[in-house]
């Protein structure tokens, strides 16, 4: 039976960082991800305010002390499927999907690419573009192994993969594995996922009027290595965008939606104001703002952001986003909570701002009684030897996710030497 | 001396080879260096892997190379105990990105085979760092960051001094009564939890508390740091091998902040003097009677280019917690809060609505412009930025939300060569200025926790405490192993300086951007080991050429250069890229991933940092008659992504004398170049490296060639 001292539970930031600090400090870490590749959310991110440096600069780092660290052990495509126990003495049921291709022997050489006839979604671009169904998750993909979608896939009646594979590192037959993991404590960071936008479909037009994207969405769009190269180029038409409007709150702080703020979104909209301005430099953006939420010295940021006369801040909730079928520009309108009036802006995009959901706590440690507030966070002092890090717990931005990382590996080796 | 003995491994698979001939590498490798020769066809997978560690033991050849797919993949099939080994990339850098099988191509693979083969020749295990005596970590700040950081490394088994200048625990916090909500239902104020933290360090058998203690002086380096405090008028001295800074903050000086009536007026009082009167049995009184009329202002001094430009972060917060107990004083007083933005992130925004539910707290936006006497009372003037409107509100208090401001200067008082102080990026913040690596300040071994780094609410400066904390306590196990810290961690080797050359000129102990070294009465550098973050900007800088680490040197840098082959025909070029490893290098593997082409005349050497560039690389490439060098560094400025802080900007100032050294030589100084790259530049370098190729053309070639 395997064992480890800690078991963190989300590959993304949080629990990258709670994984890598414990292993240096020299205890044996299993770090299990739902996902084919490491690096969560932040993954699919183009850059990170307020520096704009690529979030692939840091995961580099990150990814090398984990290959060179023999003391973390991670896990991809696994989920716990039940856990006993409690602190000092946790037994956690793992489900390993199959990946159908061997980590050991894939060499990432592509030669599979060329003969698949599958396809699927591009679940990475958020379902922008689609893939063969053997593929690289992302050109940082760590581990840099393919993997198959076995919905996409034709099975063994096909098999052209395995047959041109110099490595024999397919295996269509592949079973999933289940495994038990001994751990003295748990690291909690199954991180978040994006406000359903089908719930803004009525007001804001999400995934009815094309040309309204969610903000992760705007990321991979923004991307080099995303479905358009970089271009800012409207779904749906194509069109190079002149013009775009952010709104903040989409779905946060909102009683019928999410009640709470999501504490990233006004940074991060501010962040894709300039991913604009430095891609197509006549464009006009738009921010509507309820509050410019940009704490501590993320206001220069702000302050820069918002000096750029290309840049203009709106103080308003917006209440209805609408389309002219003729040209397929947007309207958003909104109450100017300063003037009383309304406000109205007619652009060629619209990105909502929609917040951050933890919904994937919810199923992530099946058979522990998990304390949750009415949102849906993991209370930090809810059960002993279960640590909660990252938005697990609450809204946080990326930076605040490897503190409190690092702070709940801290916690979790209290639990280990039963300090 | 024999050249040490090499095992080098060829990989054919991922299209190596048929991009190039193996056989004649194998043949080159064996007779210009000696090396035993293995061809596989899949290095990396389940065979490969055994085949390598079977002959490893049965040879017992302690130096491989492994000429196949980048270092950067496939780390934990190539690492061997008790072996150097070096990558060479065939893959990413020369067969992926190169036409296949033509000379160029095979000239390049030659080249890296030699430069990979010289370097582990050259190389060697590295030798033990000094050992250290300390285990302790020292928390500075009794606060409820340095509170929590000292009961958090405590609980995880460490032992722990807590030094506090005041004759109590509890720094600011222990004069409020309430805090804003951190746990469900988010909605009222409530007790910090400090006291039950205060009893629990109080009674903490691995705790000592040095109370009314302040710092004199802070010696040694980590795992050995010596540090002088003053306590009861008496010196004394104790270890530490890591330290919290959480010395937190202090108001921002309200008497700056005469235009909005402070000091004009008795009744204009700032929050922190409103939250001691409310812990100490309620508000004052205004004229002996109950205020009926109260302004916050927000913002006071925060988000001002005249004051902090910064945000406060936590004002908001505390004022809605004021609001709310000032109408339980005084249930018959309108409250006023004049603000920009209300900032409450998270579900903090749950307690924002419990204060709006109440109907005598109105909120106005704003711009507070004065707070004046008007009659007997205060008039407060506010400007609608946006629409230009003016509003005013009579008030019979003021309370004025000033912000925070670091206490970190002359907290530690550092015995360091480059001053007392941790170098401060921000607004005196002892921050790191790192997104992915947020606790490492500037010197080695110091972690800073709480508003000292950034302005943050109870809530924050727990948690992070607790992840300072942790990166002290691990200081303390790494440091014991003689390994690095962040960002090279568990890196066993360090510099060593041949110390019989050095002309003391300094530049060393100016440019370590970690203050590791320090300087002898003579001005001789003395290295402190363990401040070191193994960046080689010394070795960059030295003149003299004196600084070496036993795996990255002057010389074996230099023989690399000089093992690559310049041909003789003109009309060949040869550029030479020096590529820092942290972005550069991972970006060009990047770009050969997606099969992008670019010049084959492209050398390329990793460094560790563009800082560790030595002028001298330069002047060996050129006087050898390699056409153009590329220094590809990180960006610097503002928001640099040095991994090192300075070091990619270091390299940039040496540029002057880079030119120099062209112009003695007599070469068109456009034949070197630094750019700035990121990892998101794996599309752009293709297009950089072949346009620098076709200015070299037009240049001509380098009169050294032929040489």
């Amino acid at each position: 039976m395997a064992s480890a001292d800690i078991v963190v539970v989300g590959g993304g930031m949080a629990g990258l960082s709670a994984a890598l600090e414990a292993a240096e400090c020299g205890y044996s870490v299993a770090l299990l991800e739902k996902e084919p590749f490491l690096g969560g959310r932040v993954m699919r991110m183009h850059r990170f305010f307020p520096k704009l440096c690529p979030p692939t600069c840091g995961l580099e780092l990150y990814f090398r002390r984990l290959k060179t660290n023999p003391r973390v052990q991670y896990y991809t495509q696994a989920t716990v499927q039940n856990v006993r126990g409690g602190r000092g003495a946790f037994m956690v049921d793992v489900l390993q999907s199959p990946r159908f291709v061997a980590t050991d022997k894939c060499t990432a050489c592509g030669e599979c690419l060329a003969v698949c006839p599958a396809e699927r979604s591009d679940d990475f671009n958020y379902g922008l573009g689609r893939t063969n169904a053997i593929y690289l998750p992302h050109q940082m993909a760590m581990p840099n192994k393919y993997a198959i979608d076995s919905a996409a896939c034709l099975g063994q009646s096909c098999a052209k993969c395995v047959a041109v594979c110099p490595y024999g590192a397919i295996d269509l037959a592949e079973k999933p594995q289940t495994f038990a993991l001994a751990a003295k404590s748990i690291v909690l960071a199954s991180g978040w996922q994006p406000y359903d936008g089908d719930n803004l479909a009525e007001s804001l037009g999400y995934g009815r009027l094309p040309g309204v994207v969610n903000n992760v969405t705007f990321e991979r769009l923004a991307a080099g290595e995303g479905p358009t190269g970089g271009k800012l180029l409207r779904p749906g038409d194509g069109k190079e965008i002149q013009s775009i409007a952010f709104v903040q709150c989409a779905g946060s702080r909102d009683e019928n939606h999410l009640p709470y703020c999501s504490a990233v979104c006004c940074l991060g909209s501010l962040k894709q104001a300039t991913y604009v301005r430095e891609r197509v430099p006549s464009a006009q953006v738009h921010v509507f703002f309820i509050d410019a939420r940009c704490p501590g010295r993320y206001e220069d940021f702000y302050r820069k952001v918002a000096a750029d006369p290309l840049v203009k801040t709106w103080r308003g909730k917006v209440a209805k986003v609408t389309r002219d079928e003729g040209t397929g520009a947007l309207t958003v309108e909104a109450d100017d909570s300063l003037t009383g009036h309304k406000t109205r802006a007619t652009v060629d995009m619209v990105v909502l701002a929609t917040g951050t959901d933890p919904a994937p706590a919810r199923q992530a440690l099946p058979g522990l009684g998990l304390a949750f507030d009415a949102f849906g966070f993991v209370l930090p002092d809810g059960l002993p030897g279960v640590h909660p890090a990252g938005v697990a717990k609450h809204p946080m931005d990326v930076a605040q996710s490897v503190r409190d990382g690092t702070g709940a590996a801290l916690r979790a080796i209290q639990d280990v030497v039963g300090g | 001396m024999a050249a040490n003995k090499v095992r080098l491994y060829i990989c054919t698979g991922c299209g190596i080879g048929e991009a190039l001939d193996a056989a004649a590498l194998g043949a080159i490798a064996a007779q210009e260096y000696g090396a035993q020769v293995v061809t596989h066809p899949h290095l990396c997978g389940p065979e490969g892997g055994t085949l390598i560690r079977e002959e490893r033991e049965r040879e017992g050849c302690q130096r491989l190379a492994i000429a196949a797919c980048s270092g950067r993949v496939n780390a934990e099939v190539f690492t061997l105990d008790q072996t150097l080994v070096e990558r060479i990339n065939l893959r990413e850098q020369v067969a992926w990105c190169h036409e296949p099988a033509t000379e160029e191509t095979q000239a390049l693979a030659t080249d890296q085979v030699r430069m990979g083969l010289v370097k582990l020749q050259k190389s060697d295990f590295p030798e033990p760092a000094p050992a250290v005596s300390q285990e302790r970590v020292l928390v500075v700040g009794g606060g409820i960051a340095g509170l929590t950081a000292a009961l958090e490394v405590a609980n995880a088994g460490r032992e722990v001094t807590l030094l506090e200048r005041e004759p109590v625990l509890g720094g600011w916090l222990a004069n409020f009564a309430y805090i804003s909500p951190s746990t469900p239902p988010y909605r009222e104020p409530q007790v910090p939890p400090l006291a039950e933290k205060v009893r629990a360090v109080q009674a903490h058998p691995r705790v000592q508390v040095l109370l009314g203690a302040e710092i004199e002086k802070a010696a040694g380096e980590p795992g050995a740091f010596a540090v002088t405090y003053k306590q009861n008028g008496n010196s004394a001295e104790l270890g530490a091998a890591a330290i919290v800074l959480a010395t937190g903050w202090e108001p921002y000086d309200a008497t700056k902040l005469g235009h909005l009536g402070y000091g004009v007026s008795p009744n204009v009082i700032t929050g922190v003097e409103l939250e001691a009167e409310l812990k100490n049995g309620g508000a004052r009184l205004v004229n002996g009677r109950a205020p009926e009329s109260v302004v916050f202002v927000q913002c006071a001094g925060s988000r001002d280019e005249n004051h902090l430009p910064y945000c406060s972060s936590v004002c908001c917060q505390a004022s809605l917690k004021q609001a709310l107990l000032l109408r339980q004083q005084f249930p018959q007083a309108n409250v006023f809060i004049l603000h920009k933005d209300i900032r409450t992130p998270g579900q903090y925004e749950e307690f924002y609505k419990r204060v709006q539910e109440d109907p005598q707290i109105f909120f106005l936006r704003g711009e507070v412009a004065s707070v004046a006497p008007d009659g007997g009372n205060l008039l407060v003037s506010a400007t609608d930025t946006q629409l230009g409107r003016s509003v005013a509100v009579q008030a019979d208090l003021v309370v004025l939300a000033t912000g925070i401001v670091p206490r970190a200067a002359a907290t530690l008082n550092l015995d360091y060569r480059q001053g007392p102080d941790v170098p401060s990026q921000h607004y005196c913040f002892a921050d790191s200025n790192f997104i992915c690596w947020p606790y490492e300040t500037q010197r080695t071994g110091i972690f800073a926790a709480g508003c000292v780094r950034e302005p943050q609410s109870v809530a924050g400066c727990i948690e992070d405490a607790a992840g300072a904390g942790l990166r002290a306590a691990q200081a303390v196990t790494l440091i014991k192993e003689g390994a690095a810290l962040h960002p090279r961690v568990g890196d066993l080797y360090y510099p060593t300086f041949f110390l019989q050359r050095c002309t003391q000129c300094k530049r060393c102990t100016e440019e370590c951007p970690f203050g590791a070294l320090d300087e002898d009465a003579k001005g001789t550098p003395q290295l402190n080991a363990n401040r070191c973050r193994r960046c080689g900007v010394c070795m960059g800088a030295c003149p003299e050429r004196l600084v070496s680490f036993k795996n990255y040197s002057i010389d074996i840098i230099t023989s690399m250069i000089k093992a690559i082959e310049v041909p003789e025909d003109e009309d060949i070029q040869r550029i030479l890229v020096l590529a820092c490893e942290n972005d550069a290098y991972p970006a060009l593997d990047l770009a050969g991933a997606r099969h992008s082409k670019y010049s084959a005349a492209v050398r390329t050497i990793s460094l560790r940092c563009l800082g560790s560039t030595n002028v001298v690389f330069i002047a060996d490439a050129v006087s050898r008659g390699i056409d153009g060098v590329l220094l590809l560094g990180c960006k610097y400025g503002d928001d640099y992504q040095c991994h090192f802080i300075k070091g990619s900007e270091l390299a940039s100032k040496r540029m002057d004398n880079v030119r120099e050294t062209l112009g003695r030589l007599r070469v068109e100084p456009e034949r070197v170049r630094l750019e700035q790259v990121t990892m998101d530049d794996w599309d752009r370098l293709p297009r950089l490296l072949d346009d620098f190729a076709a200015e070299l053309a037009d240049l001509g070639p380098n009169p050294y060639k032929g040489f």
